[in-house]
């Protein structure tokens, strides 16, 4: 979707401002944020495709102001109403007023070690032969779907070189809508600035993506 | 935003927004405890891995090995997730790992422009201006003005090369070693690696300084 998220090339967001000494954490409440959405993730109710696609999602002037924190804590509220684990009123009163359902698995303290080592791979066989090869120039599709893509909007319909074939991985724009893993192979493209930004642009710069075959087509 | 932490902005409305984000989680985990859907003590423990356990030091560590050893150094090339579980880092947000070297002539930057993917088995969490809107932004298509803002300017011949982690690779980058290194050992080396060098918002440390002093 053409949301918020999607900043590559956006003006006007102001200097990086990197912190001096940044601590891993700013508040208490970035803590519990990280755990509660490692530990809903961990029901096994919903993808990493899905979550993301939550998180794009929140109004644009919300996700543009929010921490990153905040932005997952708002996603996770939506998704765990989605999925019924709780209501909007149990959320707003921070108590619970109905049973709801019960997810496959909760996350226990005992297993958080080995649940952060295994982590969530998502390659998977792959269904065909790769339809491209390296060195091998494409173009990237033309299209904005409402629904959750990882091909940028600055990279859409630009012509680049594909530099390696990374393997078949889950389609993450079926995955977050629930219509399945869908793998496809999975090509790093590389494109010279000029291609993305046209007059003016750093002609020693290139950028690359890591971009889905149906996201790609010959020239 | 990030805006508690920059007095000079206008802070008033962000701590209120951040008092906000304290009831609003408090609530939240509130709920899921009563519901008996999470475990607090998960909580901590997944917060004490974070804080004490997977951070750049790991990255740090693969760097060092592949300057002292070529051929650990084409194993990265090859099959970086290999190489680095060698190391006995691995796991979430570091299940498909790609490792990019710089060289004399090109200079590598990782950003995720989509959101906020970052490879947390070598590096740890994210820092705030990684996930936020200016870099995810700039690193595209100004990432000489991103770098200068990190006090890094590199000379015009040299060539950028930015990549957007779009899929589920994450990217580690491999600074150049640091003339005047020759002698060190792999602690040695290791100490000289800051965070940002392996992101690529900045170089590799010269011997005599240290990576602690520096994100």
């Amino acid at each position: 979707m053409n949301g918020a998220q999607d900043l590559g090339g956006q003006h006007g967001m102001g200097p990086v401002a990197p912190e001096k000494d940044e601590p891993i954490f700013h508040a208490d409440w970035e803590k519990r944020a990280l755990g509660l959405t490692l530990s809903c993730g961990a029901f096994g109710a919903w993808t990493i495709d899905e979550s993301r696609h939550a998180r794009e999602s929140l109004a644009p002037a919300t996700y543009l102001s929010a921490s990153y924190y905040e932005i997952w804590t708002r996603a996770l509220e939506t998704l765990l109403q989605r999925h019924g684990f709780v209501s909007s009123d149990e959320i707003s009163q921070g108590r619970m007023l109905e049973k709801g359902r019960k997810p496959k698995r909760i996350l226990t303290a005992d297993r958080v070690a080995a649940v952060l080592a295994t982590g969530g791979p998502c390659d998977r066989p792959a269904p065909a032969e790769p339809a491209f090869a390296v060195g091998e120039r494409v173009r990237t599709k033309n299209f904005h779907p409402q629904t959750h893509t990882r091909l940028p909007r600055y990279a859409r319909a630009k012509i680049g070189v594909i530099e390696a074939v990374q393997g078949s991985f889950v389609f993450p724009d079926d995955n977050a809508h629930g219509k399945g893993e869908n793998p496809q192979w999975v090509y790093t493209v590389v494109f010279d600035a000029p291609e993305i930004w046209g007059e003016g642009a750093d002609p020693s710069l290139t950028v690359s993506i890591d971009a889905w075959e149906s996201y790609l087509e010959r020239p | 935003m990030t805006s508690h932490h920059h007095p000079h902005d206008d802070h008033d409305h962000h701590d209120n927004h951040f008092s906000d984000m304290q009831a609003r989680v408090k609530a939240l985990e509130s709920v899921l405890t009563e519901k008996g859907l999470i475990d607090p003590a998960a909580i901590d423990a997944i917060v004490e891995t974070y804080e004490t356990k997977v951070g750049p030091r790991n990255g740090a560590h693969v760097v060092a090995k592949s300057w002292s050893e070529p051929e650990f150094a084409e194993w990265l090339r090859l099959d970086a997730t290999g190489a680095i579980e060698s190391l006995g880092y691995a796991g979430r947000q570091g299940e498909h790992m790609r490792a990019v070297f710089n060289t004399p002539e090109t200079h590598n930057l990782v950003v995720c422009t989509l959101c906020s993917c970052y490879p947390w088995s070598v590096l740890g969490l994210p820092p705030v201006w990684y996930k936020a809107p200016p870099y995810r932004s700039r690193a595209v298509i100004d990432p000489r003005g991103v770098l200068e803002e990190f006090g890094l300017a590199l000379g015009a011949e040299k060539k950028i090369r930015v990549w957007d982690s779009t899929a589920e690779l994450r990217y580690i980058v491999i600074p150049e070693r640091p003339a005047g290194t020759d002698g060190l050992g792999q602690e040695a080396l290791a100490a000289l690696v800051t965070r940002d060098s392996m992101i690529g918002t900045g170089v590799a440390m010269p011997p005599g300084e240290h990576a602690g002093d520096r994100p």
